[in-house]
């Protein structure tokens, strides 16, 4: 029993502080005071970030965790508070990203009644979460505080939502905050890996001389990235990327063809169409990557490594899997593997790469991917790298090769426009000694610009780079590409001057770049200046189109390396 | 009739899942299918012997990769404990239907005849209507359905299918 007398919103606080959460991203309301007071009163040692959107909150968490590979706590209001948060908390659950968010929510006895502030958003939210509780009892806190966290962060990773009743939070809490978890349903690894299957892949990957490694995001969850090292190192076999599995594998390896799929590099592309077996490790085959699923890797040998087994075999049938965590599935394979014949594969690859290597032109105007390039080799590419969504995504993703474990953060599967910038402040709180660069769209960053004053409360040293064409960008390729370029709903007229906007608040520093000439300069001054954010307005060339590009919907056999000659066909797959 | 005849592999998939007793989990589980454009054909949810958990038996018709992928999305949700296809298995299967028809005195013995058939209780009887009560599996409820149909049917309130594994096995 408590030795003093404590209540709900003391108890979550304190419970969240001894499993390890460090931040608390939020915004107060009516229905959370219990909380935000809780936070003085039990003089936590969880830090709070009082956000300027609740969709600012849930990024920040979501950047704090693939930071640092810890979750982050969400805390926030009923009502529209709670609402806020969707857009984020789909953003964690589509990439499988651990978060804790805690709701404020009208008192019990008004649940249903339509109270100020009330939203159910315990059924909003559950097509988007990988569990939700609403509280009825307050001394089921401590319970639901531990089995929350454990949910979040084990298995695949995803967000768990908490959704406090006012009474609830304001209630005496009486019970042990060490509580029992009660889960008999939650089996977040299989009970042993199955070993003949093992056998099977290596036996498989032993008849291979052409193979391709696809690593996903969960290489990079279950830090499996020294086994896929001495697994691609030990075979000699090629090794390609998703766009979330940048840094599960040193794209700087000479094993490493970087990213496949819709814009990837037409090395790591033809790879796979080429390849006689794939083994996916921890990623879920998405339609980015796969193009038309019944022309896949037709003739390959398909393995498939996840930890989640409805992900087997719900895009991509494959001839060999294996549930489980992706370390410990390697630590076991990695026994039964022995060198393969693959210098011949290995050298044909090397033709391609040279063949199809990235490339732009620093003439004739201001490129994005100039930018990157040169941001990249200014740092030797220690950064944390945070994109947005949309054209710039793309080539960064192409041209900041990434070696590290949490140092790519990017809206894969949910392609949520906003989040780069309010990530990139998370990520930086979580890392207070590395720099954290963002490459934003202008269309993006305008959607969580507010959080400039959060980072400037803070005097957090972002880079923001606003690769600001003026053009929704993505979008406006599209319509030039299969629309007869008729452009609709894509040119962003009336937007600010950013440089002058980040001087607008304090600590933060505004940059212009407009010619090729000056890219190295203003970058210089900007990786200078470290009192606070620097927000460099990139005036880059409008109409500069993103290839290598598979149409969506298309097999990866019809990549576009270069720009079409004629008008293509609309595009069959999703966006 | 063989009323615990074998379910064939068609299309309609019978599933058990074994559910922790927690509010919202019947929400999780319907809206695992309709995200994917299923629709329950029928669904009955009980308490069972363990206080803390429920057991739902849930039909659905759909192409079966598909189902299956709804299968894999249901053991993934936190609240399941167990989700059993039991679809082409040996398994008991039963269900019951209210059949309210209107029955003159003169049709009644024909009727009654129907009902003692398929082994229905009268439920309720009065000058112009009467309630069957029938169990079995869902093809024997179809037929005798469909032969009440000479009547007027009033009124069918059917409580969806339950199964049970047989002997050693586990539901």
């Amino acid at each position: 029993m408590p030795t003093e007398k404590i209540d709900g919103a003391q108890a979550l606080v304190k419970c969240l502080e001894r499993e390890g959460i460090e931040y608390m991203f939020g915004l107060s309301g009516g229905s959370a005071i219990p909380i935000f007071d809780a936070l003085v009163t039990t003089n936590t040692k969880i830090k709070f970030v009082l956000v300027r959107h609740e969709q600012g909150a849930a990024h920040m968490a979501d950047g704090y965790a693939r930071a640092t590979g810890k979750p982050a706590c969400v805390l926030v209001t009923s009502g529209p508070g709670a609402t806020n948060t969707l857009t984020g908390v789909m953003t964690a659950h589509m990439d499988s990203v651990p978060m804790i968010v805690v709701t404020g929510q009208s008192v019990s006895w008004m649940l249903g009644k339509d109270a100020f502030q009330e939203a159910d958003i315990f059924g909003i939210t559950m097509p988007v979460v990988k569990h939700s509780y609403l509280v009825k009892k307050t001394n089921d806190i401590p319970r639901i505080v531990r089995e929350a966290y454990h949910i979040a962060t084990t298995g695949r990773p995803g967000p768990v939502l908490i959704d406090l009743p006012k009474d609830v939070s304001s209630g005496p809490c009486t019970v042990d905050l060490f509580q029992e978890m009660d889960l008999p349903g939650y089996k977040p690894y299989p009970a042993k890996i199955d070993k003949e299957k093992i056998v099977e892949i290596a036996e498989a990957l032993s008849k291979s001389r052409k193979p391709v490694l696809l690593v996903g995001h969960g290489v990079i969850i279950s830090d499996a990235c020294a086994q896929v090292k001495a697994l691609a190192e030990k075979l000699g076999a090629p090794v390609v990327n998703t766009l979330l599995g940048k840094g599960g594998f040193p794209e700087t390896h000479k094993l490493s063809l970087g990213m496949l799929g819709m814009h990837g590099t037409a090395y790591a592309t033809k790879a796979v169409v080429e390849c006689d077996l794939i083994m996916s490790i921890g990623s879920r085959f998405d339609d980015r990557i796969i193009g038309q699923p019944d022309k896949f890797c037709k003739n390959a040998t398909k393995i498939h490594i996840d930890v989640d087994p409805s992900e087997i075999g719900k895009m991509i049938k494959p001839d060999i899997h294996v549930i489980g965590d992706a370390r410990a599935v390697l630590d076991e394979l990695n026994k039964h593997v022995t060198r393969l014949d693959t210098r011949e594969w290995l050298d044909h690859l090397e033709g391609y790469k040279k063949k199809y290597a990235l490339h732009y032109k620093k003439q004739g105007g201001l490129k994005m991917q100039h930018i990157m390039d040169e941001l990249y080799k200014m740092t030797g590419g220690k950064a944390v790298a945070v994109t947005d969504v949309g054209q710039h995504q793309m080539w960064a993703a192409q041209f900041w090769k990434t070696d590290g474990r949490h140092d790519w953060l990017s809206s894969g599967g949910a392609g949520t426009m906003g989040y780069g910038f309010p990530a990139a402040i998370g990520a930086q709180l979580g890392r207070p000694k590395d720099l954290v660069v963002v490459f934003c769209g202008d269309g993006g960053f305008q959607m969580t610009m507010p959080e400039l004053a959060t980072a400037c409360l803070h005097k957090l040293p972002i880079k923001i780079i606003v690769l600001n064409n003026h053009y929704l960008g993505m979008v406006r390729q599209w319509q030039e590409l299969f629309y007869d370029d008729r452009k609709s709903g894509v040119d962003l007229e009336g937007n600010p001057d950013f440089a002058k906007l980040a001087e607008a608040y304090q600590n933060a520093k505004g940059f212009t770049l407009k010619r090729p000439a000056d890219v190295k300069k203003i970058l210089a001054r900007a990786l200078e200046y470290n009192d606070g954010p620097c927000v460099i307005n990139a005036e880059v060339v409008k109409t500069e189109n993103v290839f290598p590009m598979i149409p969506a919907g298309r097999p990866l056999e019809d990549m576009l390396v270069e720009p079409p000659k004629a008008q293509m066909e609309k595009p069959t797959g999703s966006t | 009739m063989d009323e615990g005849d074998t379910m064939n592999g068609n299309d309609t998939h019978t599933l058990s899942v074994f559910v922790a007793n927690k509010p919202g989990v019947l929400a999780r589980i319907a809206q695992v299918f309709a995200r994917r454009g299923f629709n329950i054909d029928s669904l009955v949810v009980s308490s069972t012997m363990e206080g803390n958990f429920s057991r739902m038996t849930i039909t659905a018709k759909g192409e079966a990769s598909g189902l299956q992928q709804v299968i894999e999305a249901l053991r993934k949700l936190i609240d399941v404990v167990h989700c059993v296809d039991h679809t082409g298995e040996d398994v008991v299967v039963r269900e019951m239907a209210l059949v309210k028809a209107k029955v003159t005195p003169e049709e009644r013995t024909e009727a009654l005849q129907i009902a003692d058939h398929f082994a229905a209780k009268t439920v309720d009887l009065t000058e112009s209507s009467m309630i069957l009560m029938v169990t079995g599996n869902t093809d024997k409820l179809d037929a005798m359905i469909k032969l009440m149909g000479k009547f007027k049917l009033i009124e069918l309130v059917r409580t969806g299918k339950v199964v049970m594994a047989r002997g050693d096995e586990e539901t």
